[in-house]
């Protein structure tokens, strides 16, 4: 019996590769013996993305795609449905629970200089995936067709409208009509759920297929790859299983009680992930008293209010974004982790972090005088950072760094 | 005899190529026009019509034409004479940088002289602007001196619709077109274009 079934395991096996990509990849991939908690957001992220799939499938049986039958279908979904809240719940949960994560793992990125070489596309395609992300949650935003589902929409397809000669044209082309309508709503639907989480998952693969090309890398900023054994495993590595299983097992078990936490006593997040506005119908007749985006997008929110032209308003925003995709190139540091780097690498490091904090509650606030004056110094902060990072960087000071991990 | 053939091929090998991006090209056409306004979306959105006499002096009504505000604002004497003293804070005064259609007609910028028809949708990022028609200290302007203020991004116009200097809306507030009959305002159309 036993015979047997090693006798159809073995022809599986030697016409599809599982033994061979589940020990390369999986049990015996090597990772670095030493990281810390910050190391456990990119298994996080994955784990989220995994709920925001199933619970978006299941949203998708309950929703209707119509101007007329959207915000109705929602409270279909969350009153007559069983356990249609704990549902929704959860996707909104996890909307809010992947950018968390993900930005907790960008700024590991920055923080242990993640993408020096030879992880550059490491962090390229990470950064896709959050475009992609920011896109994706957009999308899902205005499918409720509440209030500012409607406005936010109209506010991100008005951008469009900041581009010169086709600006207008495209914003109606986006939209499929005059105004934010049931067109809009079914393409919107569309990309949600099929077009972006297909580029969402080819990216992921895309980025752990580089991951692992190079290795993952450490708090130390140490290359564990120069020293290795005699079958050419790093000499500072362990196997990913178990270590690196269980490690994963005890976060996301604590991440599972935090996300349970917010999605049973606190889905709204006191207005910053679903926003009350939201429950009532949209009205493209009556702006809310106070349009603000959801926590996620704050910071670049406050940086597109900051600059009193709309097209230099678009711009800046894009930039924001667009100088992420660049940071290897800008560090130009010895030493990858902030442990190791100089005193003026940890000075910006600090100056950043307030004011990243500051934008995202400036996004969130209404507009006044000195409001402004602080999203403009933010924003200068922010570029100041990444423009400044080759300067910075290559004339510090940095610590040596030690040789084994 | 081989660099011959080599070059064949390359020349082969490019013919292929243009003849295939040019496909690709053409069949990306139906992919793109999918996505514009369809036959439905168009129909809907005609012109309509709305009783003016009724408007109180210094009142704003709001209509909706393809689902989108249209201002109706009947002015005081006094506020269109005072016209002239904001012009010093806006930034295109004749509305010089679009497309006006009764431009240097009436100071309302309408069709006619008391009353201001413009389109609802702030020229930033397409928030409907609320009206201020007092002369009062605002928490966004000291010496307000009445008009509408968009509260998504600090946008200001006058109560004709005309931009402020140095905030984010780069344009007048767009003026739809409509004609007058007697006190019934029809938007949405020229006379007689229909």
């Amino acid at each position: 019996m036993t015979q047997q079934s090693s006798g159809f395991f073995n022809w599986i096996n030697s016409r599809l590769p599982i033994v061979n990509t589940f020990e390369r990849h999986l049990s015996k991939h090597p990772v670095p013996k030493k990281v810390n908690f910050w190391y456990m957001f990119g298994a996080l992220a994955s784990v989220v993305l995994i709920i925001q799939i199933v619970s978006g499938i299941w949203l998708m049986f309950g929703y209707e795609n119509t101007e007329e039958g959207a915000f109705a279908s929602i409270e279909y979904i969350m009153r007559d449905i069983e356990y249609g809240w704990v549902i929704r719940y959860m996707h909104t949960t996890g909307a809010s629970m992947f950018f968390a994560v993900v930005y907790l793992h960008m700024f590991r990125g920055l923080l242990y200089g993640s993408y020096h070489k030879p992880r550059e596309l490491v962090w390229v395609f990470g950064m896709t995936i959050y475009l992609v992300m920011m896109a994706e949650g957009f999308l899902g935003y205005v499918l409720p067709y509440g209030q500012m589902s409607y406005w936010g929409a109209q506010v991100i397809i008005s951008l469009f409208g900041a581009i010169p000669y086709i600006g207008e044209s495209l914003e109606i082309w986006v939209r499929g009509d005059y105004y934010i309508s049931g067109a809009t709503i079914s393409r919107f639907f569309a990309l949600h759920v099929v077009a972006l989480p297909l580029i969402l998952i080819a990216l992921v693969f895309m980025h752990l297929v580089a991951l692992h090309e190079v290795g993952a890398g450490n708090p130390e900023g140490v290359d564990i790859e120069k020293h290795l054994d005699e079958d050419g495993v790093p000499l500072d590595s362990v196997p990913f299983f178990p270590y690196k299983v269980l490690n994963a097992l005890v976060a996301i078990g604590i991440f599972g009680i935090v996300f349970s936490i917010i999605m049973f006593f606190f889905p709204e997040g006191g207005g910053y992930m679903l926003e009350l506005a939201n429950f009532e119908e949209a009205n493209p007749l009556s702006t809310p008293e106070h349009i603000a985006p959801v926590w996620y997008y704050s910071p670049y929110y406050a940086m597109l209010r900051a600059v009193p032209d709309k097209l230099g308003g678009l711009v800046v925003m894009g930039a924001a974004i667009a100088i992420l995709f660049v940071v290897p190139w800008l560090d130009r540091s010895k030493a990858a982790s902030i442990r190791y780097k100089g005193i003026l690498s940890k000075i910006a490091m600090t100056i950043f972090i307030i004011s990243w904090l500051m934008l995202a509650w400036l996004g969130t606030v209404p507009v006044t005088a000195l409001r402004t004056t602080l999203s403009i110094i933010g924003t200068v902060i922010y570029f100041a950072f990444f423009l400044l990072m080759p300067i910075y960087t290559s004339i510090e000071k940095t610590k040596p760094v030690p040789e084994r991990l | 005899m081989e660099e011959k053939i080599t070059t064949r091929r390359k020349v082969l090998i490019g013919m292929t190529s243009a003849v295939g991006a040019v496909g690709a090209s053409f069949a990306v056409i139906p992919f793109v026009a999918s996505w514009n306004p369809s036959a439905k979306a168009k129909a809907v959105g005609g012109p309509v019509k709305v009783d003016v006499s009724k408007m109180q002096v210094g009142q704003k009504i709001q209509v909706s034409w393809r689902k989108q505000p249209v201002f109706v604002i009947r002015h005081s004497k006094e506020a269109l004479e005072n016209l002239p003293e904001v012009e010093s804070k806006l930034d295109d005064p004749s509305s010089l940088k679009i497309d006006e259609p009764y431009r240097d007609l009436n100071p309302t910028r309408s069709l006619s002289t008391e009353y201001t028809v413009i389109a609802g949708v702030c020229t930033h990022l397409g928030c409907a602007p609320k009206y201020y028609p007092e002369m009062e200290s605002q928490p966004w302007d000291e010496s307000w001196v009445g008009g509408f203020f968009c509260p998504c991004h600090g946008s200001m116009f006058d109560i004709v619709g005309r931009v402020f200097k140095g905030v984010p809306a780069p344009t007048n507030l767009k003026v739809p077109p409509h004609y007058f009959d007697g006190s019934i305002l029809t938007i949405g159309e020229e006379r007689g274009s229909a």
